[in-house]
């Protein structure tokens, strides 16, 4: 096994999911590290690496009594957790640390003790140059590059709204799932109209929750409660804060740069995949996923979904929790994707991918400005 | 207006102040690297494309095409109902984003690639708005 492979060696989610107003923030990162302390059969004094965005890792640390070695506060957005493994993978391998937790909790919802609000910077570029135009957050902004997809590759509506019902799908297998209740094309479209051409269907949720990971050397891992599961590769970029600046609005150029060095340091093919995590914060992210990890070529993805290639039963089963539309979405959701893939690594998934030893998870930062990717095996690696 | 006080309007920094000191006199103004001769936006005072140092600022011709847009429907006390919010592709290269103004807040009206051309809002007593609205084709040198 290569110094630099780790292992998740402890995985949980906050207790409560969805609407949480009896507690904080930082109290639900607290709450996860805890979980996944249990999981792991650790304790706090066990770890001496920590990583968290949205808080800082002074206030993880501080709030838990970890007495850290190395901290990383990487903060680019729902996929900041992705690159806080890969970041942690080198610090293991270059003995900087040997037990890292990384947190994520968002109140996201009920927003307690989120220590949001004041005007920001008026002087960035995203503020002089694209919040004048009357943006309104996320589902006025992360969207603008999808009628350009639409008409350059022939995406229909309908097949973007299936991507919500194929989601459906998996979060009707789910018990923690906000949203269980099946639905079809025809309820997506005819629910509310948020930014043409995106209907409610197509956004994600809005709620509270957290999650924490807990990883080690992957020569270690066989000490541990939980079966092993192994971080095989990895690969990270940032692109810009600004959606109009983007190279091309048909593919993230990140999740490009991301997918290519996490295949490559993996050394699997795509047919290697069993399973399959794409953030999707709205219902075209999986579509650009599937297609700049190589998976589709350019604009075949909406029929990929559509010919049932990722529901349950299909040749590459996708956001398997039921993702950001359906099971949760508390604001950087790219800690239950990495969630969801050590779930189906260890076999112990809602819905379970029979068999499966291979995920990738791909995680988006603000929209489209940032990405990580993280390949993972239950596998012992060579 | 309604409009002069309910939007997010900017603070320019010294790298940006002469955009904005531009679209109050009726010009947009990109940058152009006078080394490799590389156009871009927004505003910085050197090439992101070669990482030269000297930059010269010029107008543009103020006309594009629409490139892509949402419409938002979530109300916006800055805006009369849902509208649009875009980013237009200009003739000399860089992509913006806007609002476009004189035309139907609609996808039928608000079509993909269609001709735009840059119409100015006064939003402040320092701050003018390089919007959009639809332009007649015309034949112009390559």
């Amino acid at each position: 096994m290569r110094a630099d492979h780790i292992a998740v060696v402890g995985a949980a989610e906050t207790t409560d999911l969805g609407k949480t107003p009896h507690i904080s923030q930082l109290g639900m990162h607290a709450d996860a590290a805890l979980n996944a302390l249990a999981d792991a059969g650790l304790t706090i004094h066990d770890i001496d690496g920590v990583a968290t965005a949205g808080e800082r890792p002074t206030d993880i640390a501080h709030y838990l009594g970890i007495v850290p070695r190395w901290v990383d506060g990487t903060s680019v957005g729902g996929c900041s957790f992705m690159l806080h493994v890969r970041h942690a993978a080198a610090a293991i391998a270059a003995g900087l640390c040997t037990t890292v937790l990384i947190t994520h909790a968002e109140s996201g919802r009920s927003r307690v003790g989120t220590g949001r609000g004041g005007g920001g910077n008026r002087s960035s570029l995203p503020a002089q140059f694209e919040a004048p135009f009357g943006s309104m957050g996320p589902p006025t902004m992360f969207t603008i590059p999808v009628l350009r997809y639409m008409k350059d590759h022939g995406l229909t509506h309908e097949q973007l709204a299936n991507v919500a019902v194929v989601q459906r799908e998996w979060a009707g297998m789910n018990p923690r799932a906000t949203f269980q209740d099946p639905i079809t094309v025809d309820d997506v479209l005819d629910s509310r109209m948020i930014a043409y051409p995106f209907h409610l269907l197509e956004c994600c949720l809005v709620t509270d929750g957290g999650g924490a990971l807990i990883l080690t050397a992957g020569e270690r891992a066989d000490d541990f409660a939980q079966p092993p599961v192994y971080v095989l590769g990895h690969g990270e970029s940032v692109e810009t804060p600004m959606v109009s600046q983007m190279e091309d609005f048909s593919s993230s150029r990140a999740f490009k740069v991301a997918g290519t060095d996490a295949f490559a340091s993996s050394g699997i093919t795509h047919a290697d995949v069993d399973h399959l995590m794409v953030y999707d914060a709205f219902a075209h992210l999986p579509l650009y996923g599937l297609e700049d990890l190589g998976f589709c070529e350019r604009g075949e993805a909406g029929d990929f979904v559509w010919e049932g290639n990722t529901r349950p039963g299909g040749s590459l089963p996708m956001n398997t929790n039921g993702g950001g539309l359906s099971y949760m979405h508390s604001g950087m959701y790219g800690m239950y994707a990495l969630q969801e893939s050590v779930r189906q690594m260890r076999g112990t998934a809602a819905a379970q991918v029979p068999g499966a030893e291979v995920s990738v998870a791909l995680g988006v930062g603000g929209m489209f400005a940032a990405s990580g990717c993280v390949v993972f095996t239950n596998q012992r690696p060579d | 207006m309604s409009e002069r006080s309910q939007r997010r309007l900017p603070v320019p920094t010294p790298e940006t102040q002469h955009f904005w000191d531009g679209t109050k006199r009726g010009e947009l103004l990109l940058q152009r690297c006078t080394e490799c001769d590389g156009v871009h936006f927004p505003p910085r005072p050197f090439c992101p494309a070669c990482g030269h140092r000297e930059v010269e600022a010029f107008a543009a011709t103020g006309r594009g095409t629409l490139y892509s847009y949402v419409i938002n429907h979530t109300p916006n006390p800055a805006f009369d109902g849902p509208y649009a919010i875009a980013v237009v592709q200009l003739d000399e290269g860089p992509r913006m984003m806007t609002n476009i103004v004189d035309c139907e807040q609609t996808p039928e009206a608000l079509e993909l690639d269609m001709p735009v051309e840059v119409s100015y809002l006064d939003a402040s007593d320092e701050i003018t708005l390089p919007l959009f609205r639809p332009a007649a084709p015309v034949e112009g040198p390559a």
